[in-house]
């Protein structure tokens, strides 16, 4: 099973709040990685650190490592820029640009000057694709995207990062803001989607997780109390905390 | 009709119920070959069905564990639980033919040389009715037809009647001649096993329809 | 009852005006020139003057007053005591009295830069007066964009700099816009600070350079109503100067109006 993305003693502080304990985790490539664990556990934060965008946060502060295949993503040398289009990142709630559905898909990539006009529209259509989106949109492509439904701004929202051609994906809480069917959709969308990603999924919704992920990882105070196999940790669990939290004993 | 949505789920119930069809089928091949060996005392192929029902008892395994897996990860509900709920007594059902299987073909090893007691007939027709059962209840599982598993009962009935049949001609034997008593209690406990077999299949078909319908219906 | 006494005294200017003014506005009245000592012929010249000083006015006080927006809300953080007295600067500056402004553009621009009195000077002095209404309005604009936009546009791998080019100002643009054109109205309308800094009552021509003088409405109802000689002939053509720039004005508030109107059906977060 080839690694596609682990840290080494991850910690994150905001301020002096210390809100990622020495996380340590191998997230295997092309397979959906769940992380689980009660409200305030921390596990927003440890997937924002995944593609530096806790930077963003004023006072927050990280130390150890966060390796993309063989490199620090937190090292001297990188551009964090080029971190976060190779780690894209899907919102709980959906945040489509408020322009049209073919700018939003293009702007990733216009950003990065990936494209002439020609081949822009084929990423476009592409990306689209990918996010089960072309068929219901491609009459449309100038419409804006705040007229979409949810769950629609949600896919137009994962065509937009597919089209920078990530090696990563992250989502928090993807579906938490929409009605079950759109979940339902999202969730297929994922399964396809993992033969070509590698996907990290944060979630409250004990059975998403497990409907959906390979692995699964479960967060409690900012500490990584178990992980492994799905089905290990849904139908076996080690660690006493872990079982209690996925038969709903607490959190 | 293929399923829209929830493509992981439907995933795992094709295999679910695909591996579930491979036991059906190993299991009635070993009942099919476990006469026959007795038919053409045939030692070697009764051996052979003796050590293949390891296989059939880690499919069983292998089965239910799916459907734990399942249960735990996807939260079936209706129709598609009430499929899983059933996988776990068909392969029940078929795990105990597979030991009746076995039984027959230790029987076959244990008559071994010695002529048989009498021409077989009605255990050989039997078998084909009670063979013809579990292949069909099997089917039904696949296509999901309650109409090809209710018909079952009707070739119950008349595997029940051949079991009384062979019983009362094998009594009449015994009388006449009491030296061979225990082949001819062997040969009754053939049919036995393979009424037996045949009240296995007609369980199969009440699981199917309640599958389908939701409803138990009683077959035999 | 307030409304009802506001509304009506309003409403009475206008017709005041109105009534007075309009039999003098014609087509002649709007494009020739003054003559015979302004008592009788167009003008033009202090219409051309209005445009161009409020043109170059926003042209300085715009690009200026929206980089230093976007210095406020993007770069800088909430609390730093910078931003705070900034704040308080732009504000206090806002409510400076318009004639000291003119003032400060007589000692500053046109005697310390020797800028002399000319369009420049007038302008600028303008722009210095708009420049905390575009501050403000922009800044509004601008924290009017959740944030949740700029953080899909980092997400995507885009710097700071190219998430307020390419996101958050054509977010924005529709209520920086909107203030531009108030303080646009708010320059065309002001007498005080090109008082002393550009504004003559009567030249030949319009000014063929920044550096040259120039006529302007307000300046020209000014004069006419206090300094004429002849003040009972020039009486219409007052009327009809404030005629021109109130509608000037009004149609300014009308085009804002609008465009916050139109901007506020198509926004949708």
């Amino acid at each position: 099973m080839k690694i596609k993305l682990q840290t080494k003693k991850l910690n994150v502080w905001y301020g002096g709040i210390h809100v990622v304990r020495d996380f340590t985790i191998k997230i295997p490539e092309k397979r959906i990685t769940a992380v689980i664990g009660p409200s305030g556990c921390g596990k927003s934060t440890f997937l924002k650190a995944l593609n530096r965008m806790v930077e963003l946060v004023p006072g927050a502060r990280v130390s150890g490592k966060v390796i993309l295949d063989v490199k620090n993503i937190y090292g001297k040398d990188v551009d964090e820029t080029e971190i976060r289009w190779k780690i894209g990142m899907v919102f709980q709630k959906p945040n489509p640009f408020p322009k049209s559905i073919y700018e939003n898909v293009a702007y990733g990539p216009r950003i990065h000057g990936m494209a002439g006009k020609e081949k822009l529209r084929r990423i476009v259509e592409e990306s689209l694709r990918k996010a089960a989106l072309w068929e219901e949109v491609k009459d449309r492509l100038n419409v804006s995207a705040l007229e979409l439904s949810g769950g629609q701004q949600q896919r137009l929202c994962i065509a937009r990062t597919l089209a920078v051609n990530p090696e990563v994906i992250l989502m928090d809480e993807p579906c938490s803001a929409l009605d079950p069917i759109a979940t339902t959709k999202i969730e297929d969308l994922l399964f396809e989607l993992k033969k070509n990603y590698t996907i990290v999924i944060v979630t409250h919704n004990l059975q998403q997780a497990a409907r959906v992920s390979d692995y699964t990882a479960f967060m409690y105070m900012g500490e990584l109390i178990e992980y492994g196999r799905t089905e290990e940790i849904f139908e076996r669990p080690k660690n006493k905390k872990t079982q209690d939290y996925v038969m709903g004993r607490f959190g | 009709m293929k399923l829209k949505t929830r493509k992981r789920l439907y995933e795992e119930l094709e295999d679910l119920k695909s591996k579930t069809m491979k036991m059906g089928s190993l299991v009635a091949a070993a009942v099919e070959e476990a006469v026959e060996s007795l038919v053409r005392r045939n030692v070697r192929l009764a051996k052979k069905v003796i050590k293949e029902d390891d296989k059939i008892d880690n499919l069983e395994l292998e089965i239910e564990n799916k459907c734990m897996h399942i249960i735990a990860l996807q939260q079936p509900v209706a129709k598609d639980l009430r499929l899983i709920g059933s996988c776990f007594k068909i392969i029940t059902d078929l795990e105990r033919v597979g030991d009746r299987a076995v039984d027959i073909a230790s029987l076959t090893i244990e008559f071994a040389g010695r002529p048989l007691v009498k021409p077989l007939v009605d255990i050989p027709r039997m078998a084909e009715l009670a063979v013809g059962m579990l292949r069909d209840s099997m089917r039904a599982f696949k296509e999901e037809d309650s109409l090809l598993a209710q018909g079952l009962g009707e070739r119950d009935d008349e595997v029940d009647r051949l079991a009384h049949q062979v019983t009362r001609e094998l009594f009449s034997y015994l009388i006449e001649d009491p030296k061979k008593i225990s082949d001819a209690v062997r040969l009754i406990l053939v049919a036995s096993f393979l009424e037996r077999i045949a009240d296995h299949a007609t369980n199969i078909g009440e699981r199917v329809i309640y599958v389908e319908k939701g409803k138990r219906v009683k077959i035999n | 009852m307030a409304i009802l006494i506001s509304l009506s005294i309003t409403g009475y200017l206008l017709f005041y005006i109105i009534s007075n003014g309009a039999r003098i506005i014609s087509w002649d009245f709007l494009t020739k020139p003054p003559t015979s000592g302004m008592t009788a012929g167009g003008i033009f010249p202090a219409i051309v003057g209005t445009l161009l000083l409020v043109t170059l006015a926003i042209a300085v006080s715009l690009p200026l007053g929206l980089i230093s927006a976007i210095y406020l809300v993007e770069y800088s953080s909430k609390e730093s005591r910078f931003v705070r007295l900034v704040e308080l600067a732009v504000y206090s500056l806002n409510g400076i009295p318009s004639i000291v402004f003119g003032l400060f553009g007589l000692a500053f621009f046109v005697k310390f830069l020797g800028l002399g009195t000319s369009l420049l000077s007038a302008s600028l002095t303008l722009s210095l007066m708009i420049f905390p209404t575009i501050i403000v309005t922009s800044v509004e604009a601008l924290k009017s964009v959740p944030d949740h936009f700029r953080e899909a546009s980092l997400a995507l791998g885009a710097t700071k700099g190219q998430t307020i080019v390419k996101v958050v100002l054509p977010a924005a643009f529709p209520g920086i816009i909107t203030g531009s054109i108030l303080g646009v109205g708010r320059a065309a309308g002001e007498t005080a600070p090109i008082l002393f800094t550009g504004a003559v009552f009567y030249m030949r021509g319009l000014p063929t350079s920044i550096f040259d003088p120039v006529m302007a409405l307000p300046f020209h109802l000014f004069v006419l109503g206090t300094e004429h000689p002849n003040i009972s002939k020039v009486e219409p053509i007052q009327y009809g100067t404030a005629l021109v720039l109130l509608l000037l004005v009004l149609l300014i508030s009308l085009v804002a109006v609008v465009i916050r109107h139109w901007y506020r059906r198509k926004r949708r977060w």
